[in-house]
């Protein structure tokens, strides 16, 4: 496949693997600990688990998973909320397929599905568009969430259903925005980050001036990654260049598909359609000032919250739950509590191991595996 | 929400001016341009371009010359690792 | 004995004169005779097939000339759509079965067919279907000897559920076991993998993907006698159906407490199956197959065990994709395009498309 094949490419992994261990000696140390860079997308820590990434790297370096992943930090609250919608016999609930599983106080959405909500799984916000038109007499929502990546299609979504009149359609808002997450990162006292690799599909929505703070404010250097596993590996060669170099400064390794002035057209329709909540509630982390999207009073007719009424219930997260501590990278999966005895993938507890793309999750499946070497006779 | 696969734009809708169908591996599905065309670039500009699909929006125009860029960066890396090795194999100055 | 001869019926067989299946259909009166005559009778038409009887019956004897072992196995069939690119349910119910009794070195010989049809599924579906399971049978060697049929009201079954179970005999001389697979084992598969998980996906039309993939169901029978035959001490087989091949692959590691590990660069896909799972963001290893086995042979009979897998129509993509090896019990792991390993561990609920 195009612009896939190469860049998982085993020669220029070695190429890059050799360049990062000759770098390795050169680091700067912190006192007491590895040199730890942090992942925001859950895309990438798919990415870095999958391909074995973290095995190639030199034990002077650490990866630490945030929490880009929009799918783990859905409180149980709001899936609560969307269940109390999909219950009803008007309503076809339509959700991206990883947010089928994410548990709420009662019910997953896949669990509502099997006792007789109309819950669909679609790929697109279009398709659930579609359905709307297919079945005028039902009332079809769409369960919206991500970060601003996802978010251009659902509000280029509400324009066409207001272009095309279409009255039985609306979204279940759970948009989230990176900026303030990574600000909170920061903020949160005890900051063991000494770099991170920026989110490739949101930047390509976004730009990448947004990070400048990181690098001016915080000193802390970026670099904006592709998800291909020689992308990642290329962003952390950068990454450990400038903490050599002494340079700070946010790169852009996926120009490829971002342009650093971001996509004027998709931020134009997100503004259009969305606004910023005062604060929002994110599963593990507590609430972050200005990290969420609500629809705008003149899209009130597509806003799901407001054509249904919902329990709107804040509920508190498990107290052994330690997903807070694993998303700022204050500790490994491994070291919470309750990893892999009381909350496993068959058995999430917390927002990290409901979801493949959660740091627990993709730990508890993939591991940290050394090179198999008796395997090859 | 990093879902994203490149893509190429193999047909235009004739009704719908937004959309088009996108081919992976001779896979298709129709996806919303939306976010790749403007004044300089109207649709029929996009027919044969390869974009980065998300969701069924084409986000982003891959840029074919940044691509071979990011991979000769690469090789040359790899270059400069082999000189360094042969030099230091060719044993110390005399 | 398991030809499928054309038959003369010993009396005249009913017809159906109605476009849809209804309750009375499902009743035990003559609409159900009917029925059960114009689709099932005539469809499967053999030596075997004596309507008159509540059973099919068998001399020990004749079935003793086959081997040692009688070999027995049921599975229902559920699949969502009926009909596919590649197959049917019942092209399905009759190959999944026979593929059951093959891994297990038996030859497949007869098959019951009990069905489930909802009220209102036309009758020209059920023919095609019922058509379909006698080309498959023909195909496979086997006849169907004996069923059932029930009739259920509107939304008590989806469109139409079918079991089938099978009797096949197993030669002298064949034990395969799962717990038996040792350090320096070659897994082998007998070609592209995830073609009937990704076709069965994208026909379910809620993604609205157009892929040009089929199904591989196919009996197995035929190819895994020839592979027994030239690699006799073979360890175990196992069609990778549900959870596909990195499921069974868990399996053999647990059971028989050894640690695999595969070469994705071995892993044969093909490119529109890739780019489906790219799209949605799974994992082809998981995705079910309906033509394809995982077979643990010893290293010194493995190139034996290629060739003759090689040779046969259902074999031609056949590839060694990795190793036992004494490490850690029950871990599979697989070395990756890119150079790194990662594990490949057993699936937890159903694989779904995901957006991160």
């Amino acid at each position: 496949m195009k612009y896939v094949d190469e860049f998982r490419d085993g020669e220029r992994a070695a190429i890059l693997e050799r360049e990062i261990r000759a770098l390795a000696p050169r680091l700067p140390r912190p006192p007491g600990r590895a040199l730890q860079i942090m992942e925001v997308c859950g895309g990438h820590t798919h990415a870095i688990f999958r391909y074995g990434i973290e095995a190639m790297l030199p034990p002077e370096l650490e990866l630490v998973h945030g929490p880009g992943c929009p799918v783990c930090v859905l409180p149980m609250g709001r899936i609560d909320d969307c269940v109390a919608i999909a219950e009803r016999p008007e309503v076809i609930f339509t959700t991206f397929g990883d947010a089928m599983r994410v548990p709420g106080s009662r019910k997953s959405l896949l669990q509502a599905k099997g006792d007789g909500a109309d819950v669909r799984m679609v790929y697109s916000p279009l398709d659930a568009l579609a359905l709307a038109r297919a079945n005028p007499e039902r009332e079809i929502v769409f369960f919206a969430l991500g970060f601003e990546t996802t978010t251009p299609s659902t509000a280029l979504t509400v324009l066409q259903a207001e272009a095309d009149g279409i009255a039985n359609f609306s979204l279940f808002c759970n948009h989230i925005t990176i900026v303030p997450t990574l600000r909170a990162i920061l903020e949160g006292g005890d900051v063991n980050i000494d770099g991170f690799i920026g989110p490739g599909h949101v930047s390509m929505v976004i730009g990448t001036t947004p990070y400048d703070f990181i690098a001016s404010a915080y000193r802390k250097p970026v670099v904006v990654a592709g998800f291909e596993p020689l992308d990642v590996l290329h962003s952390i060669y950068l990454l450990l260049r400038q903490l050599v170099e002494g340079r700070c400064e946010v790169e852009n390794q996926y120009a490829r598909v971002v342009p650093n002035a971001g996509n004027r057209t998709a931020m134009a329709a997100v503004e259009r359609v969305f606004e910023t909540r005062e604060f929002f509630e994110w599963r593990g982390l507590g609430s972050i000032d200005g990290s969420g999207l609500r629809m705008r009073d003149a899209y009130a007719a597509f806003d799901a919250e407001r054509k249904f009424a919902v329990p709107g219930l804040r509920v508190v997260d498990p107290a052994a739950c330690q997903c807070g501590e694993v998303l700022t990278g204050a500790i490994k999966p491994w070291q919470c509590g309750i990893f892999g005895t009381a909350c496993t993938p068959e058995a999430p507890l917390g927002a990290l191991m409901v979801s493949s793309e959660g740091a627990c999750a993709a730990y508890y499946r993939y591991g940290g595996v050394p090179a198999a070497a008796g395997a090859r006779g | 929400m990093c879902l994203g696969i490149p893509g190429q734009i193999v047909a235009l809708d004739p009704q719908h001016a937004a959309l088009a169908t996108v081919e992976v591996a001779g896979v298709r599905r129709a996806v919303n341009i939306a976010c790749i065309v403007d004044d300089e670039h109207p649709p029929a500009s996009t027919l044969g371009e390869w974009v980065l699909v998300h969701v069924g929006f084409a986000m982003s125009r891959i840029d074919a010359g940044e691509a071979a860029l990011t991979l000769a960066l690469l090789t040359e890396l790899g270059e400069a690792q082999a000189e360094i090795v042969a030099m230091q194999q060719s044993g110390p100055m005399q | 004995m398991n030809g499928v001869a054309v038959h003369e019926a010993s009396r005249r067989l009913g017809t159906i004169h109605v476009p849809s299946v209804t309750l009375a259909h499902g009743g035990g009166g003559k609409a159900m005779r009917d029925l059960i005559d114009d689709v099932f009778v005539r469809a499967f038409a053999n030596d075997h097939l004596d309507v008159g009887s509540d059973q099919a019956r068998f001399d020990l004897a004749a079935l003793a000339q086959y081997g040692e072992r009688l070999a027995f196995t049921t599975d229902s069939y559920v699949v969502d759509p009926i009909v596919f690119p590649g197959g049917d349910i019942g092209m399905l119910a009759v190959c999944g079965t026979v593929n059951d009794l093959a891994v297990g070195g038996a030859t497949p010989l007869f098959l019951t067919c009990s069905v489930i049809i909802e009220e209102g599924l036309r009758v020209d579906t059920l023919r095609t279907i019922a058509t379909s399971m006698a080309v498959a049978a023909l195909r496979a060697g086997v006849c169907i000897v004996t069923g059932d049929t029930k009739v259920v009201e509107r939304g008590a079954c989806d469109k139409l559920f079918i079991n089938t179970a099978g009797i096949g005999v197993i030669p002298a001389g064949i034990a395969l076991d799962i717990g038996t697979v040792r350090p320096g084992d070659v897994l082998i598969v007998n070609g592209y993998l995830g073609d009937h998980g990704a076709t069965i996906l994208a026909a379910r039309g809620d993604l609205a993907i157009d892929a040009p993939i089929e199904s591989d169901c196919a009996p197995l029978g035929d190819l895994i006698a020839a592979l027994l035959r030239a690699a006799p001490r073979t360890r175990f087989i196992r069609d990778a159906t549900r959870g596909g091949v990195a499921s069974v692959l868990n399996e053999i590691a647990v059971a028989s407490g050894i640690a695999i590990e595969i070469d994705e660069s071995e892993t044969p896909l093909r490119a529109p199956v890739k780019g489906f799972c790219e799209i949605l963001g799974l994992d082809p290893l998981y995705l079910a197959n309906e033509g394809k086995i995982v077979a643990a042979v010893p290293p010194d009979q493995a190139d034996a065990a290629l060739d003759a897998l090689r040779a046969h129509p259902l074999g031609y993509d056949a590839c060694a994709i990795g190793r036992a090896w004494a490490g850690e019990a029950g871990r599979v792991t697989m070395r990756t395009t890119f150079g790194g390993t990662r594990i490949v561990d057993m699936l937890v609920g159903e694989q779904l498309p995901r957006i991160c």
